[in-house]
């Protein structure tokens, strides 16, 4: 008798055909039931929809190139006409430079490629030398831009020096007191405070009150991509340390701070932006004495980075809130003060855990930029509206095209920036949240 | 630390009690925003009695002069200002009240094709939410709104269904209700529907804890609300008359009209909120844990009462603190209506009464009190929603 | 020229705001060495920028004959493009010198809103355009029409007064910007544009198809357009005063900018006084003797600066109408220089 005892695997099979492949994937991802079918067929019923008309209207039908609007009238060139791209190529140094004098452009591109020049090594987390590359960032290049933009060359006045002295004096005065009577700092450390906040403060204002040769130019005449950067960019750097301040006020023990921060807050997240910016274009001025007047584009980022830093207060609490109970008793137990404890330990941790935010605030702030248009700043789309009126381009496909180029630039600024955000928050993922 | 070395508690110095240290700040902060605001109020009088413009709220009881295209309380050239006010007022939470339902609608149901199984529809809401969260709302509240005007015909080569509903490109125009004297019985019907839905509700539920059997409370609440205002309806001699738009000269008299500015901040706002919402709803449903609807299964319940009774509750909790702010940030981003000419608050308020009136520093105070109202009235509505929804620990 | 954004700020901030004394405004300009002048932020023949911002038109004209009359020479000035809402405020909170902005002269502003209004550089009055299509021929016939307007100019009001005088309805639709009134009426929002006449013929030209497009007869407002400044300092109210009387008397007396030169040694004593060489009427003013000379010289006279901007030969194609000297049958009067 013999057992028929199997000494080897029977030979694999494949999957069934229908499992594997292109076929297997459609029917598991598309076909997999009755309602998915359909489900199916209405999505791509959709993309025949939308997808078609516009490659028609972007691409194959789309006008490329043309000395005026005539290459755009579907009755002078004698077909349909899709976008008209030769108004925004026509119209290109405007969009990314507004009116600012063509002979003196080149200070733009400066400031364009000097801060991608930096800011790329500054978020690509492998390269070196963040340190310096974050002093250049914040502190030397916020200075070069504004000098380069404006032409520097600022009018200060003696009376600028004269308070800026009694300033230091009662600085001075104090870290004088703090170490001789209430000895609670070192008369040295005192003194090296003053100096760091006076010295770089004093040569900032001497290097921008310099001649150095630049022809100044008006805000006024600042506009495209270069005014969407800068209130961009401005409102997000200044809003980041008020921001902070706001985020550990809110969370203080001491009730009048708490209560004035918790106000702050809820009251510019209470208001739309526009009407911030309307109070910063109409309400402002009549708050200063007479003779006092800020720039218009001035007024703009102010009113912006205090409605920025309110959202980035909220951001920031998040993640001050995140940070274990324990981190905080620790920091305490070895003596430290609240500021140093808070500089060293808390929010070094804090911060790293809502750079996603902090991106995103700066995402949504980019997107309302757009505003300021309204207030009568040409940004971005504000300068491409302005466009649409020129009587050489006016035709049929002009604004379509311009809104499209606007909704493009928008969206790459904004993709890169939301993807970058996840990626930082993939990496930032230490695996032990609880 | 010197202050550690010598920290004996008699001896300690009033500078480096903590109590005198908080107190002194705090009393630094209330001296600097104190003297900050006599600072703004004393230059703001100075300013303006300087060059006699004049103050104060007075203007509200003059005449405005000015014509609104949309208007949901009875508004006429003579009326005041402080009648504007109100008519920009409701037209901002018009919009905001139909945005919030439509986007809603939307970003759940965006949010849920983002997880379906099919990837085709997948794939396609992911395009929707990424094309839309990262363009300006402003650029597509003037797309949309020139598209729209661009998309339909003139008033004289309008779209029509049925000959009661007319669409060109000053809006679309609806029949109107007309109510006569007794219309007010339906009303009464009406009520007397949602009141009955409700012990209908508390009864079946009575009986369910009783006797375990379910009773189909949904479709018998829809049919007693809607049942008992149609009976009421016929029986009251049809009291509600329809008023038909028709063209006269130019444009369509009569009826309701939807303005193409109203359509177009709608539609604008409505997509654009709905992204962040489909984001938010596809987070709440990734964040119940699969264990929660495999044990449904287990106990034996079918798909859809999983999702209901398990699924969504706990969903809920995640994602109503995100929801409320997308609806406070929709009813703010509704003044953008100002730059396609909707009269919302922002619109009519703070820029035809401000125009006009020229005081700028009341109107933009009593515009920006009306957003900071309505944000705290709805923050503390959720508050007390999301105190109800939280979880009971033991 | 230093510019003077920043230090304020920082002056501010650290709480210097020492009140400044309230200085005379022609001292202040003087001190910058430049005119603030508040201008729109795009209406061809008044105030309209090139792609590379320099300014043209009849208000930015004005602001140079001040520049040019106060430095001797018309481009020591600054524009600060304002909308019509920021208008007021910019003059108001001292921002700007001088509002030289096709803003309309009312009562309401002269008194209400501490306005001083120094003249009128153009007379004008609010009309309506229509789509030929339409085949309206009067404005009377526009009961029922949707008209797209600018908010919170005198053109809302005017408009709802005429419609309301005449039982007629209408549908207002009121923008913003101008620019997105053009872009609507364009696209078939509404069956009537109306602003001022002026205004009207600027914006046809942005229209995709302008010959499809005709303004009708009717004249429903006055609307004499002009430069501002603030009340309480009379002496610059009366530099930009005189700077209009001053181009409308040279046009009155023939002195143009080519020929100003010859004319400094006319026999006629009323042109002698004009440009200086008579008497001591721009020391009177605060200003040098050949202010009036500068500003022909540079600048041009009233009807020059009239014809370059808005007159029959631009793309305007404004014929001078009620902005003709009074001798011509037109409004325009300057009291004499005596």
């Amino acid at each position: 008798m013999t057992h028929y005892v199997r000494t080897k695997d029977a030979p694999l099979l494949p999957p069934p055909a229908s499992t594997t492949g292109i076929v297997g994937w459609l029917r598991e991802n598309l076909f997999s039931s009755v309602t998915n079918t359909i489900l199916t067929f209405i999505g791509l019923y959709l993309i025949y929809l939308i997808v078609p008309p516009i490659i028609n209207w972007g691409f194959l039908s789309a006008v490329w190139t043309g000395e005026d609007g005539d290459a755009c009238r579907s009755e002078k060139v004698g077909r349909a006409v899709g976008a008209c791209w030769a108004f925004v190529e026509a119209k290109f140094g405007q969009i990314i430079y507004g009116r600012y004098p063509v002979e003196e452009r080149w200070r733009v591109t400066l400031v364009y490629v000097l801060g991608f020049g930096a800011l790329i090594p500054m978020v690509v987390p492998s390269l070196p030398y963040k340190g310096l590359n974050a002093l250049f960032l914040l502190a030397i290049y916020p200075v070069v831009a504004f000098i380069l933009l404006t032409g520097g060359n600022i009018d200060i006045g003696t009376g600028f020096w004269i308070g800026f002295a009694v300033l230091v004096a009662i600085l001075l005065g104090v870290a004088f007191f703090a170490a001789s009577v209430a000895k609670i700092i070192e008369l040295r450390d005192g003194i090296k405070g003053v100096a760091m906040f006076a010295v770089p403060f004093a040569a900032v204002v001497l290097v921008s009150s310099a001649d150095l040769g630049l022809a100044p130019v008006e805000t006024s005449l600042w506009g495209g991509l270069l005014v969407t950067l800068v209130v961009a960019v401005t409102g997000i750097v200044a809003s980041m340390p008020i921001g902070i301040l706001l985020a550990l006020g809110r969370r203080s023990q001491m009730p009048i701070i708490r209560l004035f921060c918790i106000a702050f807050i809820e009251f510019w997240r209470g208001v739309p932006l526009i009407t911030v910016l309307f109070m910063s274009s109409v309400m402002l001025p009549l708050f200063l004495p007479e003779g006092v007047n800020f720039d218009k584009l001035l007024r703009v980022l102010i009113g912006v980075a205090l409605f920025s830093a309110a959202y980035m207060a909220e951001v920031v609490r998040g993640g001050l809130q995140a940070i274990p109970r324990g981190q905080y008793e620790g920091a305490m137990a070895l003596g430290l003060s609240y500021w140093k404890m808070m500089r060293m330990i808390v929010l070094p941790q804090a911060l790293k855990m809502v750079i996603p935010g902090i991106v995103n605030t700066f995402i949504g702030l980019f997107k309302d930029t757009t505003l300021v248009l309204i207030v009568g700043l040409f940004d971005l789309l504000g300068i491409i509206q302005l466009n649409f009126t020129d009587p050489n381009w006016s035709t049929p496909s002009t604004s379509h095209s311009g809104y499209a180029f606007a909704a493009i630039l928008f969206f790459v600024f904004c993709f890169g920036m939301s993807r970058y955000s996840i990626f930082m928050e993939n990496r930032l993922d230490t695996g032990h949240r609880n | 630390m010197a202050v550690s070395e010598q920290a004996d508690a008699a001896k300690v110095a009033l500078w480096n009690n903590p109590r005198f240290r908080a107190l002194l700040s705090q009393a630094v902060l209330i001296f600097a925003i104190v003297w900050m605001g006599y600072e703004i109020v004393t230059n703001t009088v100075s300013n303006l009695e300087r060059q006699n413009i004049a103050s104060g709220f007075g203007f509200l009881e003059n005449t405005a002069g000015f014509g609104i295209i949309q208007t949901l309380v009875p508004y006429a050239e003579d009326s005041t200002y402080g009648r504007a006010f109100l008519v920009g007022l409701l037209n901002t939470l018009l919009v905001a009240f139909f945005g919030i339902i439509f986007a809603t609608i939307l970003g759940f149901i965006i949010g849920i094709a983002r997880l379906s199984k099919n990837w085709v529809i997948s794939r396609l809401a992911a395009v929707y939410v990424e094309v839309f969260r990262n363009t300006p709302l402003l650029l597509q509240i003037f797309f949309w709104y020139f598209a729209v005007l661009r998309a339909v015909p003139g008033p004289r080569e309008s779209l029509s269904a049925f000959g009661l509903f007319f669409l060109n490109n000053r809006g679309l125009y609806m029949p109107a209700p007309v109510f006569s004297d007794n219309a007010y019985i339906i009303l009464v019907a009406f009520i007397a529907g949602i009141f009955s839905a409700i012990a209908l509700r508390w009864w079946a539920k009575q009986r369910q804890i009783r006797t375990g059997q379910q009773f189909p409370v949904f479709i018998s609440s829809l049919g007693l609300i809607f049942g008992f205002p149609i009976i009421a309806f016929f029986a009251a001699g049809m009291p509600i008359t329809l008023d038909q738009p028709e063209l006269s000269g130019f444009n369509f008299k009569g009826g309701m009209t939807m303005i193409p500015e109203f359509a177009s901040l709608l539609l604008a706002l409505t997509i654009y909120t709905a992204s962040f919402i489909a984001e938010i709803v596809r987070a709440g449903i990734l964040a119940v844990s699969h264990g929660q609807s495999e044990a449904a299964h287990a106990l034996g319940l079918r798909v859809n009462p999983t999702l209901r009774l398990v699924v969504i509750p706990q969903a809920m909790r995640v994602i109503i603190p995100p929801l409320t702010s997308q609806f406070l940030n929709l009813t703010k981003n509704s003044s953008l209506a100002v730059a396609i000419a909707y009269p919302d608050l922002v619109s009519v308020f703070a820029g035809t009464v401000l125009n006009q009136t020229g005081q700028a520093v009341e109107i933009l105070l009593m515009t920006m009190g009306v957003y900071l109202i309505i944000s705290i009235i709805t923050s503390m509505f959720m508050n007390w929603y999301n105190a109800r929804m939280s979880l009971v620990e033991r | 020229m230093k510019s003077k954004i920043i230090p304020i700020a920082i002056g501010a901030t650290l709480g210097l705001m020492a009140t400044s004394a309230s200085a005379a405004t022609l001292d202040d300009v003087k001190a910058k060495g430049f005119i603030q002048c508040g201008v729109s932020q795009g209406l061809p023949g008044f105030s309209n920028p090139d792609d590379k911002g320099n300014w043209t038109g009849i208000d930015v004209d004005t602001c140079r004959g001040i520049a040019a009359a106060v430095f001797g020479d018309a481009s020591k000035i600054k524009y600060t493009p304002l909308s019509a809402k920021e208008r007021f405020t910019a003059l108001q909170s001292g921002e700007i010198d001088v509002l030289s902005r096709n803003t309309t002269w009312t009562m309401t502003r002269d008194t209400a809103l501490g306005l001083n209004f120094a003249g009128v550089n153009y007379y004008d009055g609010q009309g309506f355009m229509v789509r030929k299509s339409l085949g309206v021929d009067s404005a009377l016939k526009l009961g029922g029409a949707a008209v797209c307007t600018n908010t919170g100019t005198t053109t809302e009001l005017n408009v709802a007064d005429y419609f309301r005088a005449n039982k007629l309805e209408y549908k207002i639709v009121a923008f913003e910007k101008a620019d997105e009134v053009v872009q609507a009426y364009d696209k078939g929002r509404c069956d009537v544009y109306t602003t001022d006449r002026s205004g009207l013929a600027a914006q046809r030209l942005k229209l995709e198809k302008p010959d499809e497009h005709m303004v009708l007869p009717e004249i429903i407002s006055k609307e004499p357009l002009g430069p501002v400044v603030r009340q309480g300092d009379d002496q610059w109210f009366n530099i930009v005063k005189w700077v209009h009387n001053a181009m409308l008397n040279a046009e009155e007396l023939g002195v143009t900018s080519a020929n100003v030169d010859q004319m400094k040694s006319s026999d006629n004593p009323a042109i002698r006084r004009l440009l200086g060489v008579e008497g001591k009427f721009g020391s009177n003013l605060g200003l040098s003797n050949n202010w009036a000379y500068a500003i022909i010289k540079q600048v041009g006279n009233y009807g020059e600066i009239y014809e370059r901007n808005v007159g029959p030969k631009t793309p305007l194609g404004l014929a001078r109408g009620l902005n003709a000297l009074w001798n011509n049958g037109g409004l325009q009067y300057a009291p004499p220089i005596r």
